[in-house]
Parts: structure tokens; sequence; C-alpha cells
């Protein structure tokens, strides 16, 4: 009786704790909804007023829509994100799957040279990065921003995953290997689905620095048909006025692709926790 | 023929020698045991003779064909793991019938054998689960199933049991073995559980730190152990190893007798007090404590009243006993 008391009362220390947290985390993004919604004296005089008949307006989001271009930094954006997640996973994966598998010459050094990348940023590079990339004439192309994420992902990707790896039953591998599974099979049908969990985690650890990145794009690709969405919204961010209603709004719908790639991967993490896998 | 034949393979990992010189032949249709305590590189021989790891030197011989360079897919093998390793995406039907969809058998000939093993190991009820929705028996039946189906010229089970509860494990082992009679297969049994040695086994091969120790079927290995260790690692409880309180031995020799083999008597050879007894019901194990300071264990057929703490007197059939040198041999011309 007694026990159950205290479990009782240890999950409802926990929901606190969790709820609380959850409220801090989402009050910002809250501030940010609810304002968008709302005309720009609103804006300044109740900055946590939730929007009434008298306050709201959509004139934030008619300003963004007007600009015109949104919807080709949107997919920029959407586009960039995507290709190097998924890039990131793929080579990841693999160079993981060597690493943990694989007994060959260096195996240590190789993986020791590809973690390096986690501890030096990647920026401290941009000159000579952007060097390269007026060379190769990448300059002002989303590849150029695909190539530079690809690679800032990678190292963290490496090393998360051939740790995983390393723990997958060496007995399915060779089940497979047995059954005349070729390496490739082995990788793409026996392996990664159990590292499912892992690869979730990778993907939602680069998406958001790679949406939010203002840096790269700036730099590497400013012109207006390869903006991404985080650059295009400094337009209304001006040195002496900004347009808070536009900002706002930009910001509020640029939430919303980043939430559902974050419950696609959210998804897959949960079943791969639940899928049993060898015994 | 002779479905394996193994001459002077070698294994090392790195600097690490883990099979040394192993020479072994497995005849047409016989159940081939490994045994030997954990690490001696049972499982590194299995492997080796599946291609699933390249031997450092030797030649694997299967079904008369030289396989060093074949890939474990193509050398007519089947192997069940102790983790069962079942494909976790697909369905029990999925993963019986993979490896013959791999070789591209025609859909008609997979569905007909695998329906087959399923009949025989009791698995039809649960041929569209995954394994996720199986028991740990019925797992490791659908691992052995998934070996069956490819009809293999050899089988190499390796520990299939060490996960599955007492009783169950009997019953997988009378499985196996009915197994091997209905398919009259060759098999290599891999297990450290002397239990399932004896009873399986038409030869047992003894491992020790990568070396063959000895190999003979599981009477001869029995009665008549090579040295020390064969003779301590078959039989259960295992023989008693005495240097000191049996009269008359010389320096550094040592007698073994098995726990069968010793009487309670009014007038025995070794005289000590019990320290420990065991009622199993069918039979008793004493536990005794010699006067000169040795432990060894007595197996009394039925039960018996004696306590904890009486002394006893203990009598054997020189006979039946055994005589190994200062190097751990059997010396042969001893006895009697
Ligand atoms: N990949 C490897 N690299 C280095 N050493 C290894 C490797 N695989 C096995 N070994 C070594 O080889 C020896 C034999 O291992 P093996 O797995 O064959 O033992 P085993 O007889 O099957 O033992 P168990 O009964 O515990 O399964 C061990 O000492 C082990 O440390
Ligand atoms: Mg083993």
């Amino acid at each position: 009786m007694n026990k159950v008391r205290s479990a009782t009362r240890t999950t409802i220390a926990a929901h606190a704790v969790l709820i609380t947290y959850t409220l801090i985390a989402l009050f910002p993004v809250f501030v940010i909804v609810i304002n968008s919604f709302k005309d720009r004296r609103a804006i300044f005089r109740d900055p946590l007023g939730l929007p009434n008949e008298e306050t709201f307006s959509l004139i934030g989001y008619e300003t963004v829509l007007k600009q015109g271009d949104f919807f080709l930094y949107f997919q920029n954006s959407m586009i960039v994100t995507v290709v190097s997640l998924t890039l990131i996973l793929l080579f990841g994966a693999m160079a993981a799957f060597a690493l943990a598998e694989y007994r060959f010459k260096g195996n240590r050094l190789m993986g020791l040279y590809l973690a390096l990348g986690i501890m030096i940023p990647i920026r401290i590079g941009t000159v000579a990065i952007l060097e390269m990339m007026v060379s190769t004439g990448l300059v002002n192309t989303l590849t150029a921003l695909i190539l530079v994420y690809t690679a800032q992902g990678l190292p963290l990707a490496v090393f998360i995953l051939s740790e995983f790896m390393k723990g997958v039953s060496d007995d399915l591998k060779n089940a497979g290997r047995i059954d005349g599974l070729s390496e490739y099979k082995i990788f793409f049908r026996l392996v990664l689905p159990l590292v499912r969990p892992a690869m979730a985690t990778v993907a939602v650890f680069n998406m958001i620095p790679i949406w939010n990145d203002l840096w790269f794009p700036l730099i590497l690709a400013p012109a207006e048909e390869v903006k991404t969405l985080t650059l295009g919204s400094q337009v209304f961010i001006g040195q002496f006025v900004t347009d808070w209603n536009a900002v706002l709004s930009a910001l509020s719908m640029a939430i919303l692709p980043v939430m559902v790639l974050y419950v696609i991967f959210s998804r897959q993490l949960i079943r791969g926790i639940t899928s049993g896998a060898v015994k | 023929m002779t479905a394996l034949k193994l001459e002077n393979v070698n294994k090392s990992f790195g600097s690490v020698h883990v099979l040394k010189d192993i020479n072994l032949t497995v005849e047409d249709g016989e159940f081939t045991v490994f045994v030997g305590p954990s690490g001696c590189g049972k499982s590194t021989l299995l492997r080796v003779i599946a291609g699933l790891e390249d031997a450092s030197s030797g030649t694997v011989t299967i079904g008369g064909d030289v396989v060093n360079a074949v890939p474990p897919a193509k050398r007519g093998i089947a192997m069940v793991f102790q983790s069962y390793a079942l494909y976790p995406h697909l369905t029990v039907k999925g993963n019986m019938g993979l490896g013959l969809k791999q070789e591209g058998q025609p859909k008609a000939v997979i569905d007909e054998r695998v329906s087959k093993a399923a009949k025989m190991l009791d698995l039809e009820k649960y041929i569209d689960r995954r394994p996720s929705e199986l028991s740990g028996g019925q797992r490791q039946r659908v691992a052995i199933g998934r070996a069956i189906v490819r009809e293999p010229k050899l089988f190499l089970f390796d520990e299939p049991l060490s996960n599955l509860d007492a009783s169950l494990r009997m019953n997988t082992r009378i499985e196996i073995a009915e197994l091997h009679r209905t398919l009259s297969a060759s098999m290599i049994y891999v297990t450290h559980d002397q239990i399932e040695a004896m009873t399986l086994a038409d030869k047992i091969v003894v491992l020790r730190d990568g070396r063959i120790e000895q190999v003979g079927s599981p009477m001869e290995l029995y009665n008549n152990p090579a040295n020390r260790f064969v003779a301590g690692f078959l039989g259960a409880p295992s023989m008693n190893f005495l240097e000191r309180s049996v009269l008359g031995l010389p320096e550094g020799e040592t007698i073994g007798i098995r726990p069968e083999h010793l009487a309670l008597s009014d007038k025995g050879q070794i005289a000590g007090k019990v320290t420990h007894v065991e009622r199993l019901g069918g039979d008793t194990n004493l536990l005794v404590t010699t006067d000169a300071g040795e432990t060894l264990t007595v197996r009394v057929f039925g039960q018996d009243p004696t306590e904890v703490g009486a002394k006893v007197q203990l009598a054997f059939d020189p006979a039946n006993a055994f005589y190994f040198n200062a190097a751990q041999e059997r010396i042969f011309d001893k006895a009697a």
C-alpha cells in the first residue's frame, strides 16, 4: 500500500517537473505565435495578451506572403534540410557500418579521424570553404549549402551510429551471410532498421541547426533565388525599423515544417524502440 | 564420403593464436559434438567451418570440395545460433524461406519445403507471426526450421539450447536427436553442457585452448580418457582427483576416481568426514573431506541416511581408477 502511494507520488513529482519544463520551453514559441496574429500597436502595448476582436490582425502574414518569394525561401530551406539530412544519414550510417563491422588496418585511426570533426567547428574554415566554392562555381547554389551541412553533420553521425551498430547482434548478420544476403542487403535490411532510434536521434540533432542556420546561407548563397527562410526573414529586420508583424509571422510559419519533420522522426524513434529485435 | 575434413587448420586474431593445428574428420550422417570450457575456440572453429571467418592456414573440405575460398552461402551448410538470430522484420515463413529465395528457388519449392519443415517442428500455427510474437522455444524451432529448409550437407549448431529453461532444453534436445535420425544429416553441435554432449553425440571432440584434446564416442571418452582434462570434463558430478589421500601413490602422480565408483564401507582405502549432503531422491551426493585434507564427491545410489559430520570410510575398486602422471597424461599400464 505504502509502496503504491509513494510510486504515485514520484509519478506526480516527475510529471510536475516535466510539465514545468514544457511550459518554460514552449513559452517563447507561444508568445511569437499569439503576437503574430495581433496588430503592431497591440504587440507593444500588451505583448502577453491573446488577440481579441479589436487587436486581431493578419497584416503580418499578408506582408510576408505579398513579399512573394516567401514560398521560394521555404522551398529552399526544405530542400537544403531534407537533402542534407538524407546524405548525413546515408553516408554516416555506411561509414559507421564499415567501422563497426569490418576488421581492416587503420580501422581505429579512421574512426578517430572521422570523429575529429565533432571537436572542430566547421565555421573556422569558412574562408577556405568560400574560396573553394568560388573556384568550383558553387557560390549561390543550394548544392554549396548541402555539401557544407553534410560535412558538418557527418562526424557526430558516424560516431553515434557506429556505437549503436556495434551493438547489433553478430549472429543476425552472420545468419544473413549464411542465407546468401549481400553486405548491402545486410546493411539496409537487417542493420538499419535495428538502429532506427539512433538514426532518428541523429536526424533531430542535425535538423534544427541546419534549418535555423544564418551563417552559411548569408556567406555562400545570399542570392535572391537561393535564399533560405532564415535569411529571407532578415529583410523584415532593418537597422532602424523592424516590421515585427512580418517577422513574427514568418517565424511562426517557419516552425511548421520542422515540427512535421520532428513528428516523423520521433515516431520512428518510438517504433524502433518497441520492435522486438533479436532475442 | 566424408562430410567435413579439417587439415592443419589454424586461426589467429592478430597476435592471439585461437585455433592450433586442428585436424578432424566428420563422416556422413555423423552427429559430432564440440565440447570444451568457455573461450577454448569452439565457436571460432564453427565459424571457420561456416566461412564466417577465414582460416589463417590449413584446408577446410566440405562434402569433398575444398571450400576455403567459398562464401558461407555456397558451402552447403546451415547454421543455428545461440541467440536465434531471426530476422525481426520477416514472418516465420519469411525467415525460413529467405535462404532459398536468395538461392533463386521457385516459389513452389520454397512453399513446399517451408510447410514441410513447419509441420516437422510443430510451427504451422505460427507461420505468419513475427519473431517478436513467439516464445523462446518457438523462436529456436524457427531457427532450426530455417536450417532444415536449405537441405544442407552439414548442419552447424552453436549452443542452440543455452537460452532455454531446463525442461524446454530437454524437450528440444530430444527433438534435435529425432531430427538427426529422420534427416540422417551430418551435424556439428557446439556446447559446453556435457549432458548434451553425452546424450546427442556419435562423436565427441574435446577442445582446450584451441587444441583438440581427444576425439571419440561418448563411452570411449568416459571409459578411456586420454588425460586428466578429458577425464574431469566428462561425467557429472565430475571425477575426483586425489594426490595424498590414497596410500602407495608415487610422488607427482594423481589418481582419478569417478564419484559413482566410490562406496561407503566399514573398511575402505580412504577415511574422511562428510561436509555436505545433496539429496536428489534418486541418488545422494556426499561431499567428503579426507583426513589428508582433499575434498571428493561420492555418489550413492538411492537415498542414504548419512548426515553431515559423520566419519566415513570409502572403498573403491582399483580397476575402476585412472592414474595420471605429473604432466596430467594418463598412465595406462598402471591399473589393476
Ligand atoms: N574477433 C575476435 N578477435 C579477437 N579475439 C577473438 C575474436 N573472436 C574470438 N576471439 C578469442 O578467441 C577465443 C575463442 O573464442 P570462442 O568464441 O571461439 O570461444 P568459445 O569456445 O565459443 O567459448 P564460449 O563457450 O564462451 O562460447 C577467445 O579467447 C576469444 O577471446
Ligand atoms: Mg561460443
